[in-house]
């Protein structure tokens, strides 16, 4: 798999770590969460067998973190974004 | 089911093999079944034996998308152990042990147990520390651990590179000497052939695409093959428990990764144990045919893929080379990989879910084919009884919410880290 980081271009995955599930988002105050709400949070994942919006990090490059939309089962890439950007493509 | 026996391999010697009759039946699903079993895999299948054997539960129906064996039951490298230190974690992997002991006379089919032992290799002190407490812990618990000095080791597996100058320097191992290897698709047919012997249907080819849920009760689940109408359904799918969660509107704790393992050439035999080796992310182990079986983590992002990049195998490959220098001359074979269904503390779901009469058996992360028999007891018991045994109340969806995790490996809430 190669990865287009968006300030290094085209490189191995094996210079990228996978951060995990890009549309959880922690909750402002955790304080306030009742359990099912921070097991939401904490543990729950949509795990989608399909287009997948992730965190990963070029952590043997720039070391800079970006939002990449990947198919979970053909490993397509369909947009990457630095992380303020919004996902496009795919069929999601 | 005829009898294996010394005799039958005879008679039908005497007729050229070809009066075998088939192991199992084909047939089609009935309207309604008291349990219907959703996968066929190792799991599934020891379940629907386990229901006819323990409980006298015989109307059941199992359901299998593709063939028997070809998830993870028919992938992984086969290590058997219960090396485990945390609690309920130690006592139901020892119960899967006991069954492993006896399981090819339970089945009258040859599943090919070979307690060779498995050893842990440690790399510095620190990790010599940890692994001596942990065999303090297994030892307190009944289960069986030694600790194999650096001497030792070099008489048991020669071929180890135990230089002072390997990458990752070898202090010495940690054995569970009853621990070993079993053939896994043996492990399959046998509870297949066992269960359909007390007339459980076994039907492959046939996916579960939905469930019939009313008033928060099971009524059954569309199929391939149509509605197949059951007040109790019993789910393990491994690494497709999402999908299969997701038809009753249940979220859970679990990622899909991808786990990979590649197999040499067949040489004479040259590893008699099995090695792992944490620091350098290998375990290692010779098949009956003389094949190097090994692999070590997970591609680390989520996959449903069965295949996978190659950063991953080249990265074992390394590690096996590193530990063992003469495998470097060996070819490698095939390579394939797996759908593990990786939950955020690392240990199993086994049990019952917010919808009565649907159960939950997932979570196996790298390590379900050992909980084969043991998984299947007891989730025989939660579906037959509506709860959970005392070995599996650990093991609930619930714990999740409530915090009562398994963190064996104590790394937090973080699927691909276990
Ligand atoms: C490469 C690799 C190495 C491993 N090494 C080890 C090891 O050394 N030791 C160890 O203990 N464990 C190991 N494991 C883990 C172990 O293989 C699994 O945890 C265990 O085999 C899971 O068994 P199972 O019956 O739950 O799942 P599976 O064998 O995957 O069976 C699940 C079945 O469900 C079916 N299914 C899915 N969706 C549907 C549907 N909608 N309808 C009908 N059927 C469906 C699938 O086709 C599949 O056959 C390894 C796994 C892999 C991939
Ligand atoms: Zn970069």
């Amino acid at each position: 798999m190669l990865i287009k980081c968006p300030w290094c271009g085209d490189r191995s995955l094996a210079e990228f770590s996978y951060q995990g599930d890009a549309t959880v988002d922690r909750p402002e105050d955790p304080m306030t969460q009742s359990d099912a709400e921070w097991n939401n949070f904490l543990n729950l994942r949509d795990n989608p067998k399909g287009w997948h919006d992730e965190i990963w990090h070029h952590i043997s490059g720039c070391r800079k973190h970006f939002k990449m939309r990947r198919n979970t089962v053909t490993h397509e890439i369909a947009d990457i974004k630095p992380m303020d950007g919004a996902l496009q493509g795919g069929d999601k | 089911m005829k009898h294996y026996s010394i005799f039958s391999l005879t008679r039908n010697a005497l007729s050229h093999h070809e009066n075998w009759t088939e192991a199992w039946r084909s047939p089609e699903p009935k309207p309604e079944y008291d349990v219907i079993i959703v996968g066929g895999g190792g799991h599934g299948l020891s379940t629907a034996f386990y229901l006819a054997k323990e409980h006298g539960i015989t109307n059941i129906a199992v359901i299998e998308k593709g063939w028997l064996g070809g998830g993870n039951t028919g992938r992984n490298t086969t290590i058997v152990r219960s090396n485990y230190a945390i609690e309920g974690n130690a006592h139901f992997y020892e119960k899967a042990m006991d069954l492993w002991r006896g399981m090819t006379k339970e089945l009258n089919y040859n599943v090919m147990f070979s307690p060779r032992g498995v050893i842990n290799l440690a790399h510095n002190d620190a990790q010599v520390d940890a692994f001596q407490r942990r065999g303090n812990t297994m030892r307190l618990n009944g289960i069986d651990a030694h600790w194999v000095s650096l001497n030792e080791l070099r008489e048991r597996v020669p071929l180890l590179n135990t230089t002072k100058s390997a990458r990752y320097p070898i202090f010495g191992g940690l054995e569970q000497p009853k621990a070993g290897t079993a053939r896994h698709d043996a492990v399959a047919w046998g509870y297949a052939r066992g269960a359909d012997s007390y007339g459980i249907d076994i039907i492959q080819n046939c996916e579960v695409t939905g469930m019939k849920i009313e008033n928060g009760k099971m009524q059954g689940v569309e199929t391939t093959k149509g509605f197949i109408g059951s007040k109790k359904v019993g789910v393990a799918v491994a690494g497709h428990s999402t999908q299969l969660f997701d038809m009753a509107g249940i979220r859970l704790p679990i990622e899909s990764h991808l786990l990979q393992a590649m197999v040499t050439e067949p040489v004479k035999p040259a590893l008699d144990t099995v090695v792992t080796s944490g620091a350098a992310h290998c375990y290692i182990s010779q098949s009956d045919k003389g094949e190097m079986v090994f692999g070590g983590d997970i591609d680390f992002y989520n996959s449903y893929a069965q295949r996978g990049n190659y950063p991953t195998p080249e990265h074992v490959v390394t590690a096996a080379c590193e530990l063992f220098p003469a495998f470097s001359r060996l070819r490698l074979m095939r390579s394939w990989g797996g759908i593990m269904d990786m939950s955020t503390d690392g240990s199993p779901i086994i049990g019952k879910s917010p919808v009565d009469g649907l159960y939950i058996n997932a979570g196996w992360c790298y390590g379900g084919f050992k909980a084969t028999p043991g998984s299947g007891w007891v989730f025989a018991h939660t579906i037959a009884q509506d709860r959970p045994h005392k070995l599996n109340e650990c093991f609930s969806l619930n714990r999740f919410e409530t915090g009562h995790v398994l963190d064996e490996k104590g790394v937090g809430p973080i699927a691909k880290a276990h």
